[in-house]
C-alpha cells in the first residue's frame, strides 16, 4: 500500500474517480498542464485530456457558474479555486445559485458538484492566501462543507464528495498538504459524509477539531495523557451538516469539551458546536466549554503568523484550565 | 508585429415601424402561418402581462416584472430554439419560457410565491432541463457557458441560450461568460434584451460603447445588433446564431434593441425618472402592432381574426389564472424536502419542529 501525503491522496482520488466515471471533469485556473499551483491535479490532463481537465480563464465567478451549468447536465465537475481566499468573487454563484438550485426547482435540477480550495495559514504565504472561513459556507443552507485532516480521509471524503448529488465545499488544509505520509489504499472506498471520526478514545475531556489543527490536538492529547488526563479526540471532518450526535455522546461520557479551530473565534463553527452541546447535555457538563481558536483579527503577514497559529501548548493549557474549573 | 481588428455593428431590420418591408425577407418568412403563429403568441403574452399586473395590483400575486414591449424578443428567441436546447432565462423572460414549455400558470405560480413555478416540462412532455428564472444579475450567463461546455464535451449538437438585460451586461459574470465562450468556442447564444432602462438608469449611463453588441469583439465572438421590435429580424438572427453554434463554430452575442414600455416591476414607478414623450415615442415602434400591420398587408390578418384571437387569449389567460388560484399551497415542510438529496438528521429534526409549528398556527390542523 502506497504511503502518500494529503496532497497526493487528493490527486489519487481525482485520478480514481475520473477513471471510474466519465462524467467527472475537473476545471480551474492552472489545473491542466501545470497540475494546479499545489500540484493537486498533476497528471490528470495527460491521462484524461484537456476536454475533461479544463484550464479556465482567470475568473473565479466564472468557475463557480460554469460548474453549475455542467452539473445541471449530469457532469460531476470538480472545480479548484487556487486558494480559499480567492473564492470570494464566486460567492454569489455559490450562495445564490449552487446552494439553492435543487430547492428552487423542486428537485428538477440537481447539482452534483465539488468546489475544492486549499485553505488555512502558516505556510509563509502572501496576503489573502491564508483564509479559514469555513463558517461562512457552513452558514449557507444547501451546501455541504467537508474538511479532511489526513491523507486517508482526504482520499475517502473526496470520493464521497464527488459522488454526492449535492454541492460540496471541499477545503484542503494546505499546511499539512505535504507534512505527513500515511498508507492509503487506492481502492475507491469512500468515507461517509456527515460523520465525525473518533480518532482517540478518552474519558476525561472531549477535544473536537478539524483540518490541520487536528494534528496539534492529537499531540496535545498525548501530552495530556502523560499528565494523567485522558482526552477523547474527534475529527469533525464534515462541518455541515454537523454530526452533533457523535460529539454529544462523547461529552456525555467525558463531561468536558474543548473545541480547537484555526478560524477566528467569534461567530464560528466552534460557537455552533458549543451551543448545540449545551442545548443537549448542559446538565452533564462538569465544566464550561472551552475554545482554542484564531484571534478575531486579520491574519498577520508571515513574520508574526506563528503567534496567531494554534500550537500544542495552547490546547494543553486550555484543557488544564477546563479541568481546573470542573465542578 | 501589429494586430488590427476591424468591427462594425449595424442593426438588422426587415420591418419598419409601420410593418413595411425594408429589405428582402429571408426565405423562411414566406411561411405566413409561422408569422401568424408568432403574432398570436405575442398577443397572448401581452394579454397575460396585463392580467399579471392586475393580479399584483389586487393583491393576488407578488411583485411582477412586465415584459411589455419585449414580446418580439421572447417569442422570436423561444421559437427559434430546438426543443432539446437549454434555455437559461433572466426574470423578464416569460415569453421565451412559455415557448419552451413553462406555462402562464407556471409563471403565475412563480411570481405568486411558489417554487413549483420552476418545475415544468418541455413542449414534448419530457422534464425540462431549462433553468429557472434568474433574479441575481448576470449569474445565469456563466451557467449557459457551463451547459454549453457539457454539450461540447459530449459531442451533442445542442445549444445553450441565455438572455440578459442591458444593465446586466455591465456585470463581470456576463463578460466572464462571453469571454470563456469565445476562448472555448462554446455552442452558446447570449441574447441581450436592450430595453434601454436598468430600473432607472438609462442605457447611455450603463456603458460608454455605442452598442452592446460590440462587447463581443473582446470575447472573440460575433456580435450582432437586431431590431428587437421586429420579430422577423430577431428570429432570423437567432436562427443563424443557433445554426452557427450547432455546427461547431461557437458562440454569438445578439443585442436586441427594444424598449421597456412598462415599469421595471410592479414595485417601480417609471414616471419618476422617464419622460412621457420618450415612452410615447417608443409606442410607435412596438413589436405587436408592427407584425399585425405586416400581416394585414399580406392579406392574412384582419379585424375579425384579431377580435377572435383576443377573445381566445382572454380565455386562455383566464384559465391560467384560475389554475393558479386553484393550486393548493405546498405543505410547509416542502421547504425541507428538496433541500438535499436526502434529509440529514439535523434537518429531519427541524422538519418535525416546523410541522409542529404549522399545526400550532393552524390550531392543530395540518393537511
Amino acid at each position: 500500500m502506497a504511503k502518500v501525503t494529503l496532497l497526493e491522496a487528493v490527486n489519487m482520488a481525482l485520478h480514481h474517480e475520473m477513471a471510474a466515471d466519465e462524467n467527472v471533469v475537473c476545471l480551474g485556473e492552472d489545473i491542466g498542464t501545470n497540475g494546479g499551483v499545489f500540484r493537486a491535479t498533476v497528471g490528470l490532463k495527460d491521462k484524461f485530456g484537456f476536454r475533461r481537465v479544463m484550464d479556465t480563464p482567470l475568473a473565479e465567478g466564472l468557475i463557480g457558474g460554469l460548474t453549475i451549468g455542467m452539473a445541471s447536465q449530469g457532469l460531476r465537475p470538480v472545480a479548484e479555486f487556487q486558494f480559499q481566499g480567492f473564492i470570494f468573487p464566486a460567492m454569489e454563484q455559490i450562495i445564490c445559485q449552487a446552494a439553492r438550485m435543487r430547492s428552487r426547482t423542486r428537485g428538477r435540477i440537481t447539482l452534483p458538484l465539488v468546489y475544492r480550495a486549499p485553505f488555512g495559514g502558516f505556510i509563509h504565504a502572501p496576503e489573502h492566501h491564508s483564509e479559514s472561513v469555513e463558517a461562512l459556507f457552513a452558514h449557507i443552507p444547501g451546501l455541504r462543507v467537508v474538511i479532511p485532516s489526513s491523507p486517508a480521509r482526504a482520499y475517502g471524503l473526496l470520493l464521497a464528495a464527488i459522488r454526492s448529488n449535492d454541492p460540496v465545499m471541499f477545503f484542503e488544509p494546505k499546511r499539512i498538504y505535504r507534512t505527513n505520509r500515511h498508507e492509503v489504499a487506492d481502492d475507491g472506498q469512500a468515507l461517509p459524509l456527515d460523520v465525525a471520526f473518533i480518532l482517540r478514545e478518552g474519558s476525561d475531556i472531549t477535544l473536537v477539531s478539524w483540518g490541520a489543527s487536528v494534528n496539534e490536538t492529537l499531540l496535545a492529547a498525548d501530552r495530556l495523557a502523560d499528565e494523567g488526563i485522558n482526552a477523547e479526540v474527534i475529527d469533525l471532518a464534515t462541518i455541515k451538516p454537523l454530526d452533533i450526535d457523535t460529539i454529544v455522546n462523547s461529552v456525555r461520557k467525558t463531561g468536558r469539551l474543548c473545541i480547537v479551530h484555526e478560524a477566528a473565534k467569534s461567530f464560528g463553527v466552534g460557537a455552533e458546536i458549543a451551543t448545540q452541546v449545551q442545548e443537549q447535555c448542559f446538565y452533564e457538563l462538569k465544566a464550561p466549554i472551552g475554545r482554542v481558536a484564531g484571534y478575531d483579527v486579520t491574519m498577520p503577514y508571515y513574520q508574526n503568523e506563528q503567534y496567531y497559529q494554534i500550537h500544542t501548548d495552547d490546547v494543553v493549557l486550555e484543557v488544564k484550565k477546563i479541568m481546573e474549573r470542573s465542578a | 508585429m501589429t494586430f488590427t481588428s476591424k468591427s462594425a455593428v449595424t442593426q438588422v431590420q426587415y420591418l419598419d415601424d409601420e410593418g413595411n418591408v425594408v429589405q428582402p425577407l429571408p426565405a423562411w418568412a414566406d411561411d405566413l402561418d409561422l408569422l401568424i403563429n408568432f403574432y398570436k403568441n405575442m398577443v397572448l403574452v401581452r394579454t397575460y402581462d396585463k392580467k399579471a399586473i392586475a393580479l399584483q395590483r389586487t393583491g393576488q400575486m407578488g411583485t411582477y416584472p412586465s415584459h411589455l414591449g419585449a414580446e418580439a424578443v421572447g417569442i422570436g428567441v423561444g421559437s427559434a430554439m430546438a426543443v432539446d436546447d437549454v434555455y437559461v432565462p433572466y426574470y423578464r423572460d416569460m415569453p421565451t419560457m412559455m415557448m419552451r414549455g413553462a406555462s402562464m400558470a407556471h409563471n403565475l405560480l412563480y411570481w405568486g410565491g411558489s417554487e413549483r413555478g420552476s418545475y415544468f416540462n418541455r413542449p414534448d412532455g419530457a422534464l425540462s432541463e431549462d433553468f429557472p428564472i434568474c433574479v441575481p444579475i448576470a449569474t445565469q450567463c456563466t451557467h449557459a457557458a457551463g451547459i454549453a461546455a457539457a454539450f461540447k464535451l459530449r459531442g451533442e449538437r445542442r445549444v445553450a441560450v441565455t438572455s440578459i438585460g442591458d444593465g446586466g451586461t455591465s456585470k463581470g459574470d456576463f463578460l466572464e461568460a462571453i469571454n470563456c465562450a469565445g476562448a472555448w468556442q462554446l455552442p452558446c447564444v447570449f441574447v441581450i434584451n436592450n430595453n434601454q432602462w436598468a430600473i432607472s438608469v438609462p442605457r447611455a449611463i450603463q456603458c460608454g460603447a455605442p452598442t452592446l453588441a460590440q462587447k463581443a469583439v473582446g470575447a472573440g465572438i460575433p456580435g450582432v445588433q437586431v431590431d428587437g421590435n421586429d420579430i422577423i429580424a430577431v428570429f432570423d438572427v437567432m436562427k443563424k446564431a443557433l445554426e452557427r453554434a450547432r455546427s461547431g463554430k461557437g458562440a454569438t452575442l445578439i443585442e436586441a434593441v427594444s424598449y421597456r414600455l412598462s415599469d421595471h416591476t410592479t414595485a417601480d414607478d417609471a414616471t419618476r425618472y422617464r419622460p412621457a414623450e420618450e415612452v410615447n415615442d417608443a409606442w410607435k415602434r412596438e413589436p405587436v402592432k408592427r407584425l399585425r400591420q405586416y400581416l394585414h398587408h399580406q392579406g392574412v390578418w384582419n379585424e375579425d381574426k384579431e377580435l377572435a384571437w383576443q377573445s381566445e387569449c382572454n380565455q386562455q389567460v383566464q384559465a391560467a389564472v384560475e389554475q393558479y388560484l386553484a393550486t393548493a399551497k405546498e405543505p410547509p415542510e416542502a421547504m425541507f424536502d428538496y433541500h438535499f438529496e436526502s434529509l440529514s438528521e439535523p434537518l429531519a429534526s427541524q422538519r418535525e419542529q416546523l410541522i409542529e409549528k404549522a399545526m400550532r398556527m393552524a390550531g392543530g390542523e395540518h393537511g
